[in-house]
């Protein structure tokens, strides 16, 4: 498979991230929040570490990647544009792909700023390497995978709002599966498999410096299963 | 260069497109004319790979479309209707980045990009946001959008609509140029759009070909004929039709309006016979007064009119 024009779609989309007013207010609106949830604990306990972060960035992250992903496909359906990408010689499948790209690179963006958390940490204790390592690799892969899902949202319809909407709702449903109050709820049966569907167990055990394949496998299965329905949604529905 | 075989496309019960073939030869500009809503964008969205045909085939140069539409893709520039372009990219970076995705060297590229700016007249907006240019400047960016790879086939939706006059005219000079060395089809729904620009004319009504000829053959051809208006008194139209249809070289005749009260009608002859002197000496003769005689040939409009049915759906 060529991926050359996958890589210029996404460089052309993470220009256009910053084009528009959006970008920058979904960076300072989840710094805000990131930070807030930070300090919160940060003098507290007195521990050295970046738990309290970490431990609520499912739910952060459902509401604000979706945001930034909503446009995606949905904007250029609404314009027109989407008939001008697709009589490019690209395929489906490299448009899908650049723009996922676009916006995991674009996540890792909106993380950067965090390490000056991480920094802190270190400066006044002498926190473990391995969860905050683990954390960010958990934390980008994450991000792809809701991106993945915001995309998929975002091909179904011509409405940045519907696909918004669909996107937070989706991305939540996936990390509530995994709260413990949740489970108690389900049947016994039942409990393991939605524990594996949820992104909340697989999220936690890499960002406590667990580094577990099966993890990784987890949101890799989820990222090609969204973009592969991308695609077929973009294919089908002309 | 372009060959189309019993294409259908089907929108649930609408069949936007009925059966049609048609082939496209190099070097033409080819206009493909239509009331709106005869299939002309389906049609096109199908050359382009946008569309699947639901029946039919496309070929492209050596490609069959189902098949290989990336490789079609690449041998086509395709501007579709209102030019729908990234409205928050500027201009430069939009071209830059369509060169890219058409696999124009980065050493070239800038060479390239100011060759075609030059062509579509976009030297002064190189730095401005697409979605701030006149839809004039638009349509143009998408011009140079779809020629930045200098394909071989150019198709242009409606490429002039929503312009004012004289870029109109600016548009369809472009397009000339172009069509001096490459393909082109376009679409459009305005006839003096095809005469001015088009050496050939494909008319489509309700998704099937009504006409596929030289411009030229469709305007002076044989069977198409002129028209004669005819102003009279002192005879009602059944007596007047009976004695005329009998004179030679008139194909019809057609009871017209008239809001003086005067019997009106249209006499349709063929090109070769001009009808008017026995018309004349046949009225003088019965003693009928003539108000108005007037000879028209057919124009292109009559003939769209008259092979999409006088455009009854087209309100």
């Amino acid at each position: 498979m060529k991926l050359d024009g996958s890589l210029i779609i996404m460089k052309k989309e993470l220009r256009s991230y910053f084009y528009s007013p959006v970008a920058y207010i979904v960076i300072a609106a989840f710094l805000v929040l990131s930070g807030y949830l930070f300090f919160d604990t940060f003098f507290l306990f007195g521990r050295s570490e970046l738990r309290g972060f970490f431990e609520l960035l499912p739910i952060t992250f459902s509401i604000f990647i979706p945001a930034l992903t909503m446009r995606l496909f949905a904007e250029e359906k609404h314009s027109g544009s989407f008939e001008i990408l697709m009589t490019l010689p690209v395929t489906t499948l490299e448009a899908v792909l650049g723009k996922f790209l676009g916006a995991t690179a674009f996540v890792g963006i909106m993380l950067a700023p965090t390490l000056f958390y991480a920094i802190s940490v270190a400066l006044v204790g002498s926190p473990d390497i391995g969860p905050i390592v683990g954390g960010y690799l958990g934390a980008l892969l994450l991000g792809a995978t809701f991106a993945a899902i915001g995309i998929f949202a975002s091909t179904f319809t011509k409405n940045q709002i519907i696909a918004l909407i669909v996107g937070v709702l989706a991305c939540f449903l996936l990390t509530l599966f995994g709260l413990d109050r949740f489970k108690m709820l389900m049947p016994s049966a039942l409990v393991g498999v939605v524990e594996y569907l949820s992104v909340s167990g697989h999220f936690h055990s890499i960002e406590r410096g667990v580094v577990d394949s099966r993890d990784i496998v987890y949101f890799l299965s989820v990222i090609a299963l969204a973009l592969m329905g991308s695609v077929h949604v973009l294919d089908e529905r002309r | 260069m372009i060959t189309v075989n019993n294409l259908t496309k089907r929108f649930g019960d609408l069949v936007a497109v009925n059966d049609i073939s048609f082939a496209i030869r190099k070097g033409e500009i080819t206009g493909l004319l239509g009331p709106n809503g005869a299939g002309k964008t389906t049609t096109l969205r199908m050359l382009t790979c946008y569309l699947a045909p639901d029946a039919g085939s496309v070929v492209v140069g050596d490609y069959l479309a189902s098949m290989n539409p990336i490789e079609v893709r690449r041998i086509i520039g395709y501007l579709p209707e209102s030019a729908p372009l990234y409205a928050d990219m500027i201009v430069y970076d939009y071209l830059w980045y369509v060169g890219q995705i058409r696999e124009i060297p980065a050493e070239t590229l800038p060479t390239r990009i100011r060759e075609i700016a030059n062509v579509c007249g976009l030297a002064e907006v190189m730095h401005k946001n697409i979605g701030d240019l006149s839809k004039g400047y638009k349509q143009r960016v998408g011009l140079a959008h779809a020629m930045i790879h200098d394909p071989e086939i150019l198709i242009l939706d409606e490429p002039t609509s929503g312009l004012d006059p004289n870029q109109i005219v600016e548009i369809r000079n472009v397009i000339k140029e172009i069509g001096k060395r490459k393909t082109v089809i376009l679409s459009t729904h305005i006839l003096s759009e095809v005469e001015a620009t088009c050496d050939r004319v494909i008319i489509i009504d309700r998704g099937k070909i009504a006409a596929d000829s030289t411009t030229r053959e469709l305007t002076e051809g044989g069977d198409t004929g002129n028209s004669v208006t005819l102003r009279v008194s002192g005879v009602e139209f059944g007596t007047l039709a009976d004695a005329i249809r009998r004179l030679d070289g008139v194909s019809d005749i057609r009871e017209a309006v008239d809001r003086e009260g005067l019997t009106a009608a249209n006499v349709l002859t063929g090109t070769a016979s001009d009808v008017r002197p026995s018309i004349f000496r046949l009225i003088a003769d019965k003693g009928w007064t003539l108000y108005e005689m007037k000879q028209e040939q057919q124009t292109l409009e009559n003939i769209f009119r008259k092979l999409t049915r006088g455009g009854e759906h087209e309100a």
